[in-house]
This record gives C-alpha cells, structure tokens and sequence, in this order.
C-alpha cells in the first residue's frame, strides 16, 4: 500500500527548498556586482529582477512551511529534485530578460545545462552577451558542479543533519571528510585555489597571446570554472577555437582532467598521499579507456583522412575525445565537422567516451570509472568461477581509497545506475529519431545531454523542435543527479496521487 | 585603340584566369563554408562579417574572429592590415563590418587543423561604434514594484515571528 504524504511531509520539503531558493538568489547579486562594475545598466537590473523574484519565493516558502524538523531520506531526494528544476527556473530570469535567448525555454535549457554542468547552449548571439551574463552562464556551471545544495548548505545554512541525505541526493555518495558540510567546504577549497591559480595562468597566457587583459583574465575564469567542472561554456560562440592557441589547449585539457577526478583523489594529493592516484581504480580505468577509445577514434580519423598530418589528427582527435570523456564539452572544431569529417567509427569512439564520463565524486558525468571498474571486476570475477575449480573460492578485490572486497550489492548499485544511464541515453535518441534526425546524430547528442558532455554534432540549435528541448532538459537533470532522487519524486507524486 | 583592345584581352584573361584558379568571388556565408568545407578547401573566397572579441596579435600576423551572424571564423591576418580595425563586436560596441578576400583551409596545417581564412586583404566596409546603452524603464520600474512587495513581505516575516 503506497501511503499518501503528509503535511509534514510537505511542510519539510517546502521550508527546505525555499531556504536553497533564498541562497539561489543571493548568488545573483555577484553578477549583478560585475555587471555594475563594467557599466552594464540593464544587465545589473536583470540580476536585481531575478533575485527578488527568488527572495520572494524563498522567504514565502520558508514562512508558510516554517518547520524545526529535520529530513528523512525521501524528503531530502525530494528537496534535491525540486530544487534543482527551481534552480533552473528562476536563473534563468535574468537570461531572459536579456534578449539573447528566444524563449524562456531556451533561457531554462541553458541554465538546466549549465547547473547540470552539460554546456548546450541555445544562446543567440553570443559573441554580444554582456559580461554580467555571460559570468552567470559559467558561475551556474561552477555551483551545479559543486552541486546546488552542496553550495546552499556550505554558506547559507548553518549545521543542519539533514544536509547528508541532500549530499548524496545530488550525486555525491562519497564524503571525503567525516562531515558532510566539511565535505562541501573542501570541495569549495579546492575549486577556489584552482580558480585563482587557472585564471592566473590563462589570464596570462590570454594576455601573451594578444587578449586585453580584462578579456583575458575574464574569459581565464570563466573557462577555468566551465573546464573544471567539467561543463563546457565558453564566453564566445567558436568556443576554444576562439583562442587559436595550443597553449590554451594543453592547459584546458589539464583542467578537464583534474575536474573528472574524484575529490577524494584531490584530498589525497593535498595531503600527501601521491600513491593513492595510480592505485586507485578509477585512475585505471579512466587511463584505460582513453587509450582504448583513443584508438578507436584514430582508426577512424584514419579510415576516413580528413586531417592531412598524423600530429594535426592527434591535436584534434585527442581534444574532442578528453573533452568527451570527461564529460567537458569544449571543442576546436565546428560542430558540423563531427558529421562532415569524423566518419561513423571516429563518433562511435567519441559516443562510448562521452557515455563512460569521469570520476564518482568529481564534477563529471556519465556512467563513471568507478561503476565501470566494478563491473569489469565482477567480469574477472566470474570468469574465474568458470576456470577455476568449482571448490575454489573466488574473491576479488579493488582499490578505491582502500583495499575493498568486491560485494554483491556493490555490483547490484554499479549496473542498476549503469543500466538507467544506458536506458536515458536511448530514450533520448529514440526521440531525436521520431524528429526525424539520422540514428548516429541523434544518438551523438543524446549521450552528450544525458552524460552532461555538451558536444554537439549539430542538432542543439534554437530552432530544433520544443519536444527534443524539454527531453534534453529531462535527460540533463537525471543524468547530473544520478537518477534516485528523480525516481523518488516521480514516486512521491504517485504517492500524492494514488496513496492512501 | 590598340591598347584599349590589349587591356580588354589582359584583364578578360585575368578574369578567367581568377575563376579557373578556384576563386568564389562571391560572397560565401560561414554556414555554407563549413557545411561545405571539403568544397571550398584551399580557395579564394570572399567572407563578410563583424569583427569580434579581440584582435589577438601573434609576431608579423593577429587572429581576427569574424562572425556573418551565423557563425564566427578566425581570419588569419597581416599585422598591418589588422592594424585598421579600430571596433570589435562585444556587449557595448558592434565591430568593424569586414570584407576578407582569402584563402580559406578547412584543416589548416599551419595552424593545428583550425579551420580558418588566410586573408590577402580587408576591407572596412563601414566602421564599428560604441552603442550606447539606454535605461530600460520598464526593468527599472519592475524592480522598484518587486521591492516594495519585497518589504512587505519582510513586514509580513517579522510580525509572524514576533507572534
């Protein structure tokens, strides 16, 4: 018998979700400061909009379901879930208002990308997006990275129990400190340190290759917080080809890498323990697979000879496949040319990259190295019961921080999130097709929305039909928040439905 | 009347000369250059647009990214030529309106497999300007109302809570 949910039920999520939406707002005033500062009137007044409208929401929720309760596990999924969709909701307000987006459908897709760290864009005009906004489009990318709540419980509330359950409600089932709000915090410490020494080093290296300093110093924080959390905006419309500069390359790609690690791995480095990292089974796996789907995209590139240099096919081949793998986005080539001059095996190679994604914990998405470590595992495993004799004890092991022994309901958890991800990726194609878009686009595009990847082959355009937006909006909220508090509030609005 | 018959020969012969030697005097749009870039690969091409962003100066040559309203490319261009572009397209200024003749590369070699336009010349078909940013009323208006319910809202919170 499903039960149907209670006042307190609603009580709880209500309060909880309106305190998220008061910190939503709050993180509206930087832009609004930036835009102040670079004289952009309209732009401040856009934030100012957005921000009130959020600071009335939040403090009416917070009032009318004014609770001193904690959360139980289903609330906190459900906090989660709503507070995400609210997230896109009201920041995308102020995108809105500015004219460079043609629906406020397009103005949710870019801030659901953006949250969800995916980096579709449907922004028009983007080479004439004031600094305001254009900061906005990269800091939403930096929190969702972080995780919304993650963000709302570090600064704007003050030691609460219920913060665990909305950790892993986003997707963090890993503390890399006994506490969750310490957890956060050095989550935030290690994001903040990188900011400034990337902005640093990009800034520089934008001034030394003909930027204006502001420009380069703007666009080396921007990039920094879209690469490192893995998201994939950039402040101009040709993305990194912008740049022209491998420098800028080589740098990006180092970021895109430190994103997709697990921030335990970051902890471990920070504390000394360099070992960890060519221990650890996600480290493994991830330099597995890039050197396997490497290869695949090279025989590829190769069948079909676009790139007339073996150094030329390596600069570009091996851009778009990290950017793919770690779930980033950015790109040195046209979307166009993925169709016109990869070739089917070359995208079939860039596909599983953009499927398998990063580190667990880390700011990537995708199926991630950890589930795929324990499924190939679970595989040695019983390859061996078949080999070895049948009284033979078969036990496998796998470093993750610690020796761990492979258990049942560690593998049970790995294909149930594994299967889910496969089924998002193929609804997601499924509609493209009904769209009328060829198979390999619309399945391109459908693992790179599910899988918070945000290369494009061509189909994420202003133009492309309302039904695909809303399905690419779904698949980059579920994808970001792993599914279970997705599934807990479609079971919770079944409850208010048909409970008892 | 010879000599008028000789320079009607010459440039009769230079314009098929040009058009034989895969020139598209033309104007070509970015989308079309890129949806069909195996086909413009390695020819002359003529591409309008604004300039945008900054012009990034790299020793005797700078990158101009020029963007139709489609898409941007990046203009691989003389120092000095780049030199005459005095506006670039961003939030408070629209760009310089340029006319490239070039040779466009779909992978080029000499820069990492960009796709690009190696200019032979520009020109400035009307000159960028700071566009002058006007006070949105409306905006302006909409945020004292939300302010004011804002405050009202505050009123409403603290007499609840002294209750």
């Amino acid at each position: 018998m499903i039960l149907k949910p209670q006042l307190q039920d609603l009580k709880n999520i209500g309060y909880y979700s309106g305190r998220i939406i008061v910190g939503i707002s709050m993180t509206m005033l930087v832009p609004m400061v930036v835009g102040l500062l670079f004289a952009e009137i309209n732009p401040a007044l856009d934030f100012l909009i957005g921000a009130e409208i959020a600071l009335f929401i939040g403090l009416i929720l917070t009032k009318l379901c004014f609770t001193k309760k904690d959360l139980n596990w289903m609330q906190g999924m459900i906090v989660v879930s709503l507070s995400w969709l609210a997230a896109m909701l009201l920041a995308a307000i102020p995108l809105y208002l500015s004219g460079h987006w043609g629906s406020y459908l397009d103005a949710c897709f870019e801030t659901m990308s953006g949250f969800a760290t995916t980096g579709l864009t449907l922004a028009q005009d983007l080479d004439h997006l004031s600094y305001a906004h254009n900061l906005w489009r990269h800091l939403i990318m930096f929190i969702g990275g972080q995780g919304i709540v993650v963000v709302a419980a570090s600064f704007f509330m003050k030691g609460f129990s219920g913060a665990f359950k909305m950790y892993v409600g986003e997707a963090r089932d890993e503390r890399v400190l006994p506490n969750v709000i310490h957890t956060s915090r050095f989550i935030w410490l290690v994001s903040i340190v990188y900011l400034i020494l990337s902005t640093l080093v990009l800034g520089t290296l934008g001034i030394a290759n003909g930027m204006k300093p502001v420009n380069a110093f703007f666009h080396g924080a921007c990039i920094f917080m879209a690469a490192f959390d893995t998201g994939g905006f950039t402040p101009q419309s040709q993305n990194i080809l912008y740049y022209h500069s491998l420098a800028f390359e080589v740098i990006t790609i180092v970021i895109m890498l430190l994103g997709a690690m697990n921030f335990n791995l970051h902890y471990r480095i920070w504390t000394g323990d360099r070992r960890e990292i060519w221990k650890n089974i996600e480290t493994r796996t991830l330099c597995i697979t890039i050197l396997l789907t490497f290869l695949i995209v090279v025989i590829g590139l190769n069948q079909v000879g676009s790139y007339p240099r073996a150094l030329i096919m390596f600069r570009k081949g091996f851009y778009q496949l990290i950017s793919g793998h770690t779930g980033t986005g950015y790109a040195t080539i046209y979307a166009r040319q993925f169709i016109d001059e990869w070739g089917n095996l070359a995208l079939v190679g860039l596909i599983i990259a953009m499927a398998l994604g990063g580190g667990t914990c880390s700011t990537a998405g995708g199926i991630k190295m950890l589930r795929l470590g324990i499924i190939a595992k679970t595989l040695k495993q019983d390859l061996k019961r078949i080999i070895l004799p049948e009284r033979a004890i078969v036990e496998q092991r796998l470093h993750h921080l610690k020796e761990i022994f492979l258990e049942d309901k560690q593998v049970r958890a790995a294909l149930l999130i594994t299967v889910s991800y496969l089924a998002l990726y193929g609804i997601g194609t499924l509609v493209g097709v009904f769209y009328g878009y060829p198979f390999l686009n619309s399945l391109f595009e459908s693992t790179s929305a599910a899988a918070n990847v945000g290369l494009s082959c061509g189909i994420t355009t202003p133009g492309m039909p309302v039904g695909l937006k809303l399905t690419y909006i779904v698949q980059m909220w579920a994808g970001r928040l792993e599914f279970m508090s997705v599934f807990t509030l479609i079971g919770f609005f079944m409850a208010v439905i048909k409970g008892k | 009347m010879r000599r008028a018959i000789s320079l009607f020969i010459v440039s009769l012969s230079n314009l098929i000369f040009i058009c034989g030697a895969d020139c598209f005097a033309q104007q070509i749009s970015s989308t079309e250059l890129i949806n069909n870039a195996k086909g413009y690969d390695g020819k002359s091409v003529v591409y309008v647009g604004e300039a945008v962003g900054d012009v990034m100066v790299r020793g005797d040559f700078a990158w101009v990214n020029v963007n139709d309203g489609e898409n941007a490319i990046g203009v691989w261009v003389n120092k000095e030529l780049a030199g005459e572009i005095r506006f670039t397209g961003s939030y408070q200024t629209k760009g310089d309106q340029l006319e490239i003749t070039g040779v466009f590369q779909r992978n080029c070699i000499q820069h990492g497999g960009d796709m690009d336009i190696h200019a032979q010349g520009i020109r400035k078909i009307s000159p960028g300007r700071v566009v002058g940013e006007e006070l949105d009323t409306s905006k302006r208006n909409f945020v004292f109302i939300l302010l004011v319910v804002l405050c009202l809202v505050f009123v409403f919170v603290r007499r609840r809570k002294s209750k």
